[in-house]
């Protein structure tokens, strides 16, 4: 990092929006509908009978009434105090895969032949989106090492949950799904690696690190039994570590009669590197919306690829995506099918990006998104152990992490009271999004998550770095402007008392007016 | 080292990864990967076709592609069962489009503030539009949004049955399914039809409400398109019964037909991409869940608060409400899992509600009734065609080709010629109502549109 590293004067829009249902007028409108035809008016002028009295509604719906521009400048200030990926690096978000979402795969989403498609259309009038979802099947088995996919889950957990109810299909048709109740995952493997088995039914057992990071295989062997009905776990995990014993553990786990599930969230650094299937799993899942470059949209819809090896296929939810080498099907025949997650084919429209993201980068090109994430990941940490009291999590070994890593920021916190929490806080006080701490159980004390991706350029990592070391030397020279942030930001602190009092959680308006009116009331 | 730049991948210049490997003390990047175990490395480049590297390449290409689809766009469609053909207004897509709301992902409060807004008054709009207490982030689609409410209903009532219309959509049949967990819901019994009107069977609802039931779903609209007229009496008996009423609705209709909240319903669901998302081939699904405040602690999904700030001077947006429901905090013991939703749509039904406020909802609610109802006479018109629900109906109704002699298969495919997407095809998964179709009607579809229809019908079928 040169000396030169400049930090931004940033400071947020901060445009005290009202709330929309404040910035009601009566009789204002925001767009008119279109009034049936003189000939229609003519035969069904009276609604009566055609609403039944029972259930007709008898006062209009409590909603605001606003006119165009005022809906459309309300709106524009929100994006304006949302700090997205397409205006900052955001190298905080680990686990989060927040790259880079190419513009012209939105000009692509946003053509009619797929905004306007309905999903019931016959299928030869829907040929272009089925050899879409077809030809993006191809990749995803190639980049899986596995043999069949379904788009259908619209997230990572929908794909673990949709994973782990083929699981009980498959201990079902051998006669042993009763004996076989319990899953076994990993703390580091993401939340939803043991909330998708456990929706359907499923005990859950998790296993903890050794000292160096690895879930213990020790353990493992320990609570394999003829009960275990699969392993869900990630790797590499969230601390950044690949798992070199990942073979071993499918190993152990299939000598005890389970089936192997890895987490592929963290795809990013090893797409085009190592594949799930060569390590021996049976069924894994890709986020399209993280390593594939789909936008996040403030929170999805996103996509999952769930891949799976021959034997499982048949289990996959309905439909499956076929090509008879003449026209795209929609194969609905499929008896031992556990049924749908998600409607319809799941999100066509992030595999459609998703599509065109592998076609615009080939092999070489994933492999340089591989190459260029795990460089970028080593040389942020060379850049941030250099700050006094940031430091890896799990051992000062050469171990190499590869997408993120899990910092400790504990040295920290015990010299001046300053919390990872904080620092994530003030660190948008540079421009910068918050960084993720951890997953919950907290491993790792103070935990600090940066994941930058191969969008990520020099100046932007050293950008990141020197933001944190301005930080902690914040930390232990001027604390009180850490405790006090963020000064740049949407907003000032919030009141969090909510948290000890969870009666003031107000999610709608509605709570929160009934609220404030009362306290005004009694005060 | 690769040849190519690519656009989407700084750091690619030569001196810039050398200095980077040097600063790291590597020789190359291959050193990074060290810790893959030789075995488990792929030797070999993925199979793959060749890149179009060229942004101009690559957009002819998927163009070219996507051009064998022929959208609803370019014919006229009466699909609807499930996914929605409405106008969706330019604003909705011009602010869903801003790249802040696009790219943006796991924020907190000062740094993603308005977005969180959005999305709290996604939140709050459509708890007014339902007239329910709470709801959060949204759910994948009304199929899951369905699934959590029956399971909330069951956690709720520690019961594990729950009674469901025999016309209910197949394809929630099929999600329920996926869900097994024995713990929860582990039983559906499907309550009968009235074979003349469509609508529940209150003798049968009776008989199957037993104290062991945690709710009974209802679907208004029903998937057969019929007003379920009798939803505050299916609610008396279920809450009798100590049942709760879960009602599943399109909130397209809510302009003019009662909010569940109105009718008593504990929980409601359903899908909200008729409020001004695309069907993008069924990705635009927007489920939700609301709920009486009461069951807050069984909502699975994250919930966007607002919160005053400590200066007193304003407000600002949480969106970690109760984590202890939540998979990110608890883990197996989660409510259900959760993940990531389809928050920018939620934003887009948050613009649309807004364009429309009440008004627009009343109006676009009695045109579509009207112009359904105007297709529906149209078609009672013509020869052979049946009608054999007989309640009155939102923006679908059944239509029977017994008459014809021709299959909806077939006559779909004499439709499809005359460049007409027919009604879906209901033969397959209600072979009691014999061959017949389910047609939506909206206020994109004119009366020339409706006309065209009808008459093609009268031909094809003649």
């Amino acid at each position: 990092m040169t000396d030169q590293t400049r930090l931004r004067r940033f400071h947020s829009a901060c445009w005290d929006e009202q709330l929309l249902t404040d910035m009601s007028v009566d009789g204002e409108r925001g767009i008119l509908v279109p009034t049936p035809e003189r000939e229609i008016m003519d035969a069904f002028h009276s609604l009566d009978g055609l609403v039944p009295a029972s259930v007709a509604r008898d006062r209009p719906p409590n909603l605001p009434e606003l006119a165009q521009p005022q809906v459309v400048r309300h709106f524009s200030r929100l994006s304006q105090m949302t700090m997205g990926g397409d205006v900052q690096s955001d190298i905080g978000q680990g686990t989060c895969t927040t790259k880079y979402n190419p513009k012209v795969n939105e000009r692509l989403a946003g053509l009619p032949q797929m905004t306007e498609m309905h999903p019931l259309q016959p299928v030869e009038t829907a040929q272009g989106i089925l050899e879409i979802l077809h030809r993006a099947r191809g990749f995803m088995m190639e980049i899986a090492g596995m043999d069949e996919v379904s788009f259908q889950p619209g997230h990572g957990g929908q794909a673990v949950m949709a994973a782990a109810a083929m699981v009980k299909a498959y201990h079902e048709a051998r006669g042993e799904a009763h004996q076989r109740d319990q899953v076994i995952t990993t703390i580091h493997s993401h939340p939803c690696n043991p909330s998708g088995p456990a929706a359907v039914g499923y005990e859950v057992i998790t296993l903890w690190p050794d000292d160096r990071g690895y879930p213990d295989l020790a353990a493992l062997e320990a609570v394999v039994s003829d009960r275990t009905a699969a392993i869900f776990i990630t790797n590499p995990e969230d601390v950044g570590l690949y798992n070199p014993q990942i073979d071993q553990i499918v190993d152990i786990v299939h000598g005890a009669g389970g089936l192997c599930y890895t987490d592929q969230a963290n795809l990013n650094g090893v797409i085009g590197r190592a594949r799930a299937g060569d390590a021996g799993f049976d069924m894994c899942h890709f986020n399209l919306h993280k390593t594939f470059a789909t936008p996040h949209g403030s929170h999805g819809p996103g996509c999952a690829a769930l891949c799976v090896s021959d034997y499982l296929a048949r289990y996959l939810p309905l439909p499956i995506v076929t090509f008879d080498g003449h026209s795209y099907g929609l194969d609905f025949d499929r008896p031992d099918s556990i049924g749908r997650v998600k409607d319809f084919v799941g999100n066509a429209m992030v595999v459609l990006r998703a599509y065109a993201w592998v076609m615009n980068l080939g092999a070489e090109g994933l492999k340089q998104v591989a190459d260029t994430t795990v460089l970028n990941n080593n040389y942020l940490a060379e850049l941030l152990l250099g700050i006094p009291g940031v430091e890896y999590s799990y051992g000062t070994d050469d171990r190499r992490r590869l997408d993120q890593i899990r910092f400790t920021l504990e040295k920290i916190t015990r010299d001046t009271g300053i919390t990872a929490a904080d620092l994530s806080t003030r660190i948008t006080d540079f421009g910068l999004q918050k960084f993720w701490l951890s997953h919950h159980p907290v491993t790792v004390p103070e935990p600090c998550t940066p994941e930058p991706t191969e969008t990520n350029s020099l100046q932007e990592l050293e950008e990141w770095a020197a933001a944190m070391r301005q930080m902690v030397e914040e930390a232990y020279e001027t604390p009180d402007v850490i405790r006090t942030a963020p000064h740049n930001g949407v907003t000032t602190r919030l009141d969090r008392s909510y948290l000890e009092r969870p009666e003031l959680t107000y999610v709608t308006w509605r709570q929160w007016k009934h609220a404030t009116e009362k306290a005004a009331s009694v005060s | 080292m690769s040849e190519v730049v690519y656009p989407y991948i700084p750091n690619s210049a030569p001196e810039t990864r050398a200095a980077m490997l040097n600063a790291i003390g590597v020789r190359g990047v291959d050193d990074l990967f060290k810790d893959i175990p030789d075995r488990l490395l792929l030797k070999r480049p993925l199979k793959l076709p060749a890149p179009l590297l060229c942004e101009c390449d690559l957009e002819r290409h998927v163009r070219g592609i996507l051009a064998r689809n022929v959208s609803c766009d370019d014919r006229l469609s009466f699909l609807g069962a499930g996914s929605y053909q409405h106008y969706v207004p330019a604003v909705v897509d011009s602010m869903i489009a801003r790249g802040e709301f696009l790219t943006a992902y796991d924020g907190n409060a000062y740094s993603d503030g308005g977005r969180l807004q959005a999305t709290f008054e996604y939140q709050s709009l459509l708890c007014d539009l339902l007239n329910m207490d709470v709801t959060g982030f949204p759910s994948a689609c009304s199929l899951h949004a369905t699934n959590t409410a029956l399971r909330i209903a069951s956690r709720v009532t520690g019961r594990h049955e729950v009674l469901v219309p025999a016309t209910m959509n197949p394809r929630r049949a099929q999600h329920l399914h996926a869900y097994r967990r024995a713990e929860e819901v582990a039983t559906f019994t499907s309550v009968d039809a009235d074979s003349e009107t469509g609508l529940m069977d209150m003798e049968d609802l009776r008989r199957k409400l037993t104290p062991e039931v945690a709710g009974v779903l209802v679907e208004n609209p029903t998937y057969l398109g019929v007003i379920e007229s009798q939803v505050r009496e299916i609610g008396e008996a279920a809450h009798a019964m100590g049942a709760l009423l879960i009602a599943c609705v399109n909130p397209m209709s809510l302009g003019v037909l009662a909010s569940p909240g109105d009718y008593g319903a504990d929980i409601a669901c359903g899908d909200a991409q008729p409020l001004g998302v695309h069907m993008n081939y069924g990705g635009g699904a927007l489920g939700f869940v609301a709920i009486r405040a009461e069951y807050v602690m069984e909502f699975p999904n994250l919930m966007v608060n607002i919160a005053p700030t400590l200066d007193g001077e304003g407000f600002g947006f949480d969106f970690f409400a109760l984590p202890e429901r939540l998979t990110y905090i608890a883990r197996e013991n989660a409510k259900e899992y959760t993940g990531t939703m389809a928050c920018l749509w939620a934003i887009a039904a948050a613009v649309y509600l807004s364009l429309m406020g009440p008004q627009g909802m009343r109006d676009i609610g009695e045109t579509i009734i009207r112009k359904s109802h105007y297709a529906k006479s149209l078609l009672a018109d013509t020869p052979g065609l049946g009608l054999p629900l007989a309640a009155p109906h939102f923006n679908e109704f059944v239509v029977n080709f017994d008459g014809t002699g021709r299959t909806v298969a077939e006559v779909n495919a004499s439709l499809l010629e005359k460049g007409i997407y027919g009604g879906a095809d209901l033969s397959a998964d209600f072979p009691g109502l014999g061959q017949s179709a389910l047609y939506c009607v909206s206020e994109v579809h004119s009366a020339d549109d409706l006309r065209l229809l009808a008459n093609a019908l009268r031909d094809v079928t003649r």
